[in-house]
């Protein structure tokens, strides 16, 4: 009986092994393909004109720059939303609030994480431009600026739950001894909870910005898919296209193995690349904490 | 000497309180706004029909009963997928990995698997599913696709809700002649259940709103009849909210609102469920 029992246990642990690597190996096939896909697009246009500022596939002309630009300026722009409201909401949940409201808020905010961003996008076609377009007096509401006020709201969720945990776990003493030695509650917040806070904060805001620059469906439905280049402070007012969306949009329409094909796939391969280094730089401070897989979770 | 007086600081506690509550209330009033117009839009459209009948003339009338099957199977297929595999690798992590550099690499590569773009995934599906394992754009091809995706969901909650089982179960079990696996498998396994099921949903519930990773790997833009087998294509309620929304002019704004507001109670359901379940066997919970 010892006998089978034995053997049994080692081929369930050989198994649950094999499982459990099962992410790294994941994570290495995905840039194989990326790289299998993406790669030739260098040598099929040169890089001279890959770096381009037109992009214009009919006519093969591949400049990525208009798409990273896009991206950029939707991303900051979704910061300027997301820092302020993010850290401000976090702040106010954690130091303001009577806890019961705490309890209903947190949920309340975390809920809109889990809201498809697609009907982000889709109010943000029927709702947000339309009024910003009335508002401000533009041509179109489709612009970089509706973009970044959805994506800011996308990474909200993500923004505020991991900065109120990273408030909430300050230890409750420096509070107090803070406020012993006289400081009024602001000062309190402002000079030491928020400092002492401060990794976990910081890692908040990476999260919330690395969800940002992949988010595809909102981005693309809002933003107006003109792949200008957006290096001036008034682009913000344009349609601009970012990296993803222009993935999601030609590549449905593209012939397998054409160099239209290959270079959208060397846009992924870039999209990759940079959310593995916000990833990694953001994984280095939650590894020093202990709520490691609520931070992958919000 | 310059000397502030108190009521300095208390102005500013009072100006710095009010700009924090401020910017709380701008993000927190949205956010119910946004339910609450969605809910107010799209109840007059619901209907039985809406929910049971097939669209016609151009998907301007009718209901949305493929959308709404096709994200159901999109949802089981992924759920196939990746609770088997996700599950085994928390165990693998909670109980069996020894703090080296290879589980750190596994946990770097999860967090990672967690931040990739969405539609990255769509890229990879449509490489390895689609084309070289030559699935074509199925709904086989989107569910492996969208289990990957959720699978650093599934494994971190999992794993979580297993280290939360008490050391001391595990002494117990292994001091009364328990194997490894036999003390895994009728100890803490059902002591982690429910928190184990609660990351599952949370992880197919973001799998059922994802529109990027399904665009090249298994959408249909629109089917006559249902999905007969795991190799056809499929309609599904997030892809169908952009087509509807961007693709098809002179869409009756009321079905827009309407399928939207499905796909809300679709994703929400499935929170609902979770946070349910959560509360219920916190209840309940022996330790």
């Amino acid at each position: 009986m010892n006998k089978t029992l034995n053997r049994r246990e080692t081929i369930i642990s050989a198994i649950i092994k094999t499982c459990g690597y099962s992410a790294v190996l994941f994570v290495i096939l995905i840039f194989f393909f990326l790289l299998r896909e993406g790669l030739p697009a260098l040598f099929e246009v040169k890089l001279g004109a890959l770096l381009a500022t037109r992009w214009y596939p009919i006519e093969n002309h591949f400049g990525i720059l208009p798409l990273i630009t896009g991206s950029l300026i939707v991303t900051m722009g979704a910061m300027l939303v997301a820092i302020p409201f993010g850290i401000g909401t976090a702040v106010f949940l954690s130091e303001i609030a009577p806890r019961w409201m705490r309890e209903i808020l947190k949920p309340l905010v975390e809920l809109l994480g889990g809201l498809p961003s697609v009907v982000l996008g889709f109010l943000g076609i029927l709702v947000l431009s339309p009024f910003l377009r009335v508002f401000l007096d533009l041509p179109t509401g489709l612009t970089a600026l509706a973009g970044a006020l959805l994506l800011g709201g996308i990474s909200i969720p993500t923004t505020v739950s991991i900065a109120e945990d990273a408030l909430d776990s300050v230890p409750q003493g420096y509070r107090e001894g803070a406020l012993a030695l006289g400081a009024t509650r602001w000062q309190t917040i402002w000079r030491v909870t928020l400092p002492a806070a401060c990794s976990g904060v910081l890692t908040a805001l990476m999260l919330g910005i690395g969800r940002t620059i992949g988010e595809t469906m909102a981005v693309m439905m809002v933003t107006g898919n003109a792949p200008v280049l957006a290096i001036k402070l008034a682009s913000i007012f344009h349609p601009v296209r970012t990296m993803t969306a222009t993935i999601a949009a030609e590549m449905g329409e593209v012939a397998k193995g054409s160099t239209h094909y290959h270079v959208l796939f060397l846009i992924g391969l870039v999209l990759f690349i940079i959310s593995l280094g916000v990833n990694i730089i953001a994984s280095s401070v939650i590894f020093k904490s202990k709520k490691r897989a609520e931070r992958v979770l919000s | 000497m310059k000397r502030r007086f108190p009521v300095d600081r208390f102005l500013i506690q009072r100006l710095g309180v009010s700009v924090i509550t401020l910017t709380a209330l701008l993000t927190i009033v949205p956010i119910i706004g946004v339910f609450s117009y969605i809910i107010a839009k799209g109840a007059p459209a619901l209907s039985w029909e809406f929910l049971t009948a097939m669209p016609n003339s151009g998907m301007r009338a009718g209901g949305i009963l493929p959308a709404i099957v096709g994200t159901f199977y999109l949802t089981l297929g992924t759920a196939v997928f990746s609770v088997p595999l996700g599950i085994a690798a928390a165990i693998y992590l909670a109980e069996y990995a020894k703090e080296n550099w290879l589980t750190r690499l596994i946990r770097i590569a999860i967090i990672n698997l967690a931040g990739i773009p969405s539609v990255v995934y769509g890229l990879f599906g449509l490489g390895l599913f689609v084309l070289f394992l030559k699935f074509g754009t199925s709904i086989l091809s989107a569910s492996l696709t969208l289990s990957i995706m959720t699978l650093p969901v599934i494994i971190s909650a999992a794993e979580e809700a297993l280290r939360a089982v008490p050391q001391s179960f595990r002494t117990v079990s292994i001091s009364l002649g328990g194997t490894r696996w036999q003390t895994i498998r009728k100890i803490v396994l059902p002591q982690a259940l429910p928190g184990i099921i609660t990351g599952v949903i949370l992880g197919l519930e973001r799998a059922a709103g994802e529109t990027a990773p399904i665009l090249f790997t298994g959408a249909a833009f629109f089917l006559p009849h249902l999905p007969g087998s795991i190799l056809d294509a499929t309609m599904a309620l997030p892809y169908h909210l952009f087509v509807i929304s961007t693709q098809v002019p002179g869409m009756p704004i009321q079905i827009q609102y309407g399928t939207a507001l499905v796909l809300i109670i679709f994703v929400l359901g499935m929170n609902l469920v979770a946070t349910v379940i959560r509360s219920r066997a916190r209840a309940k919970r022996q330790w």
